[in-house]
């Protein structure tokens, strides 16, 4: 039997981005907040020797344990669905502060065009140009409304950037300015520049001086390490829940966090959520924690995962279109790249997690679509984050993968290779979506999700379209060999890493038939329930995601409010 | 230094570094740390000797010795992954960059028994097409006990003395591994001899690259071929050069020890 405990205001369920924005935006207004977290309590101190590529690049360290719990994956409904055995295509963090404790801060806002992409889409080139199965959708908000939390956001992480200098983007005016110029940025941008596109410096979470938020929280410089993306900061550069907004809710006297706590289900009855049933896995004893509201920010995938646990919102049907929980699951499309080799040595050991230089010119509508075979775009990027070795291995076209001539041309090139790649919108499909195995369970007997995605001839055609500018670009910069990828690109792989970028599953709209959320992010059918995080994206962009779920987490926070003193659906 | 100190007189070097890690997330109306800490830090670690896991006096390395393998296993995987990284005027291979025992230190924990992986049945090896990944029941000790034996099995059929793996010629050598590579051998388990030749490439090159205190990249002989340094606080003053700079390279136990 379950111990009940006191009922507080809010439970979160998941102490990451998304659950540290809630905690500091409410208990800053005096509400009571208890975080359920399922991994440890962690702090920068942890980060003393994060400079290891194995333990933390390969080994996962700061992931969750994939032996108690994860997810299977198929590519269609005629295959079997087997479990995501071993980490790949995409990493899922635990511990306090999420994957927010260990992501680049590459920090974008969604385009105007994103929140609005069916309404633009049919507006420029009509209905026919939206192909059958994929599944369009308004996000029920736009840019504008938007723009005051991505300010708020912008402003509590302290990121640098410069304005974009495309016609038409949205100006955004950063709090600090933008990450060093290198030479590798320096030639992205003249070559860009010669072929007559628009390269700036991409906007940047790894904070490029020293700073203080209007919380009151100081942190000190990025000191370009090199061990970022999969590695906790050592200097609390990095803009993380933990050095951000987690010590801003602890200082107000309301916020509990309970670490090392498992929630398996959000319990409601006559569609009002009573709390979270939980699990300490120190003790083994399961608790309920009461609640007025309960936010479930447990990462994208895992929010689907309480959800469909807890039976709350109507779970999608990929052969009628309907229903809405697990409906439009997108992923980002990034596999058009060229590597190029050159004849002199770059200090690409150097580097930083979100140091780099893009050109948008062929991301959202910026350009004309009318002739192409595919919807949106990418935004193409060169960076240099600190190449480590193990994962760094470039060798040119034609030299095999292992054997003398490898070790000489990959020691050999270990300075010299840069890359180009493009991060690709992914839209969403009717058949590409997530329910519940029916087989696989996790370690307290409840189901896994279940994936069923595959590429998409829109995707084959942008990344081909993509890896080709790539191409050019790297041509442009004086690469004597260029190797360019995305014109082969086959069924979607799990076992090769390319972004944690995973969206949609509980998405946001105007119409409770298509979307689970409103434009506060609160369920539909639960009115005390909030989901923020990627999965209420409709669809997914050209950017990473994290500035758009920021955004959407101080929205959510400014409705759990209203929520908590009117009730009621909020729209 | 002394341009550092002067911008940071306050701070003990030596003491700084701890207290600057555990404030530098710093709470509500703490002190603000800028990057010159950093630096001096990043100095301050510079100067420690390197002594890595050898025991000077002696000359012995501590660490050549075995926790999983048995000897002829060793020998297969240490000719194994000589083939796949060798020696060459580049630099060393696997063999002096002792990455056998650096695989046979990984397999011994919790990377050889799969413990933080999702081992729950059932299984489906055979149905499972390949961009759905580790699909075994195996754990990796298994796979590489299969694949150690495949290899000496394939080694056997190359003359009638039937000769182990490790004895063979380096052509003969590379002929196997093509055909593990190639799918073309098969191995006595659930499991394909190309996935297990992706998985031995993949330890090959953590052991060549990984910091020493894993047993391998010897003397951070791989970093130094690579021109890579290893651990280092701060790039701040590298990245906007146009030309090269070679860093000597550092290992975590220089933070460890300082
Ligand atoms: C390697 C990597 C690099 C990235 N780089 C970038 C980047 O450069 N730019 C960008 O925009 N985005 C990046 N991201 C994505 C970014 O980290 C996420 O968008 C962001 O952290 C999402 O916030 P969240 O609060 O939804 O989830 P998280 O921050 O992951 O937090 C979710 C929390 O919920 C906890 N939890 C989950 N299930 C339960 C449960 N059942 N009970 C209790 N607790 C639970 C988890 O342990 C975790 O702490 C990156 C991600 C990774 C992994
Ligand atoms: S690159 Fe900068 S922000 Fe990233 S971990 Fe290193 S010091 Fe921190």
């Amino acid at each position: 039997m379950a111990t009940k405990l006191p009922k507080t205001d809010i439970v979160l369920v998941g102490v990451g981005w998304v659950g540290g924005i809630i905690a500091a935006e409410l208990t800053k207004k005096g509400y009571k907040v208890v975080g359920i977290e399922r991994g440890k309590e962690r702090s920068t101190e942890d980060y003393f020797m994060a400079h290891d590529e194995l333990r933390y690049a390969d080994r996962k360290e700061m992931m969750q344990d994939l032996s108690k719990e994860t997810l299977t994956f198929r590519h269609n409904t005629t295959q079997r669905a087997l479990p995501y055995r071993e980490w790949g295509s995409f990493l899922i963090g635990e511990g306090t502060g999420g994957s927010g404790e260990h992501w680049n801060g590459q920090t974008f806002r969604f385009l105007p065009y994103d929140f609005e992409i069916y309404s633009e889409t049919v507006k420029r080139y009509g209905k026919g140009k939206i192909p059958k199965g994929m599944m369009l959708q308004d996000w029920g908000i736009t840019y504008k409304e938007l723009e005051p939390y991505f300010d708020k956001f912008d402003a509590m992480t302290g990121i640098g950037g410069e304005p974009n200098p495309l016609p038409g983007s949205p100006q955004v005016k950063y709090p600090n300015p933008p990450m060093l110029e290198t030479p590798v940025t320096a030639l992205f941008k003249s070559a860009t520049k010669d072929l007559g596109y628009h390269p700036y410096h991409m906007p940047s979470n790894n904070l490029t001086q020293p700073y203080t938020n209007p919380d009151g929280i100081a942190r000190s410089a990025c000191q370009y390490c090199g061990f970022c993306e999969r590695f906790g900061c050592e200097y609390g550069a990095k803009a993380s829940p933990v050095v951000t907004v987690l010590p801003v809710a602890k200082e107000t006297g309301n916020f509990e966090v309970r670490p090392h706590c498992v929630v398996r289900k959000v319990l409601h009855t006559n569609g009002k959520a009573t709390g979270v049933l939980y699990v300490d896995t120190r003790t083994g004893e399961e608790f309920i924690q009461e609640a007025d509201v309960v936010v479930v920010s447990a990462y994208q995938m895992n929010n689907i995962k309480l959800l469909l646990n807890s039976q709350l919102g109507r779970p999608y049907d990929p052969v009628t279109g309907t229903g809405v929980i697990g409906r439009n699951y997108a992923y980002q499309t990034y596999l058009g790249t060229a590597v190029g080799f050159f004849d002199k040595d770059f200090n690409m050991y150097a580097g930083a997690g979100a140091l780099g230089a893009q050109i948008d010119d062929f991301n959202g509508d910026f350009f004309d679509h009318t002739d192409l075979d595919f919807l949106h775009g990418a935004t193409i990027h060169i960076t240099q984050l600190g190449d480590r070795p193990i994962a760094n291995n470039h060798v040119p076209p034609n030299v095999p993968s292992w054997g003398k001539e490898f070790k000489d041309a990959s020691v050999q090139n270990a300075n010299r290779a840069l890359i180009i790649k493009a991060q690709g919108a992914s839209l969403p499909w009717q058949d590409n979506y997530i329910d519940q195995d029916p087989t696989y369970k996790d370690a307290f007997g409840d189901p896994l999700l279940r994936m069923t995605f595959n590429w998409k001839d829109q995707d084959r055609q942008l990344m081909k379209f993509m890896g080709e500018k790539c191409a050019e670009i790297m041509k442009q910069m004086g690469a004597k060999e260029v190797k360019m990828t995305g014109d082969e690109i086959g069924d979607y792989d799990i076992r090769n890493y390319q972004s944690t970028h995973n969206t949609g599953g509980v998405i946001m709209g105007a119409d409770p038939e298509t979307s689970a959320l409103n434009s506060y992010l609160q369920m539909w059918d639960c009115e005390n329930v909030f989901v923020p995080g990627a999965s209420a994206f409709a669809q997914n962009s050209g950017y990473n995601p994290t500035n758009t779920v920021g955004a959407l987490a101080y929205r959510a926070a400014e409705g759990i409010e209203k929520y908590l003193k009117t009730g009621g659906s909020l729209v | 230094m002394s341009e550092q100190k002067k911008k940071a007189p306050y701070l003990d070097k030596r003491s700084s570094r701890r207290t600057f890690i555990k404030n530098s997330g710093l709470t509500v109306g703490g002190v603000v740390l800028g990057g010159a800490l950093g630096s001096l830090l990043g100095k301050d670690s510079s100067e420690t000797n390197e002594t890595g896991v050898h025991s000077a006096a002696a000359g012995v390395n501590f660490n050549q010795a075995l926790m999983y393998f048995d000897k002829a296993q060793f020998d297969t995987i240490d000719a194994a992954t000589e083939q796949i990284f060798p020696k060459t005027e580049v630099g060393p291979g696997a063999k002096e960059l002792l990455v056998a025992y650096y695989i046979d230190h990984q397999l011994a924990g919790s990377f050889g028994l799969n413990s933080r992986e999702y081992m729950t049945g059932p299984f489906f090896p055979a149905e499972a097409v390949p961009q759905q990944g580790y699909q075994t029941h195996l754990n990796r000790q298994q796979v590489f006990n299969l694949g150690i034996t495949a290899l000496n099995t394939e080694a056997a059929k190359k003359s009638d003395e039937k000769p182990k793996f490790a004895n063979l010629t380096e052509e003969q050598q590379i002929e196997i591994l093509k055909d593990f590579e190639a799918d073309k051998v098969k191995l006595s388990g659930a499991v394909s001899s190309s996935f297990f030749f992706t998985l031995l490439r993949k330890v090959t090159i953590e052991g060549v690259y990984a910091d020493p205190m894993y047993g391998g990249n010897k003397d951070m002989a791989g970093w130094k071929m690579k021109n890579f340094p290893g651990h280092q606080t701060n790039y701040m003053n590298v990245l906007e050069k146009d030309e090269f700079v070679k860093i000597a390279p550092m290992s975590l136990n220089s933070q460890h020890q300082h």
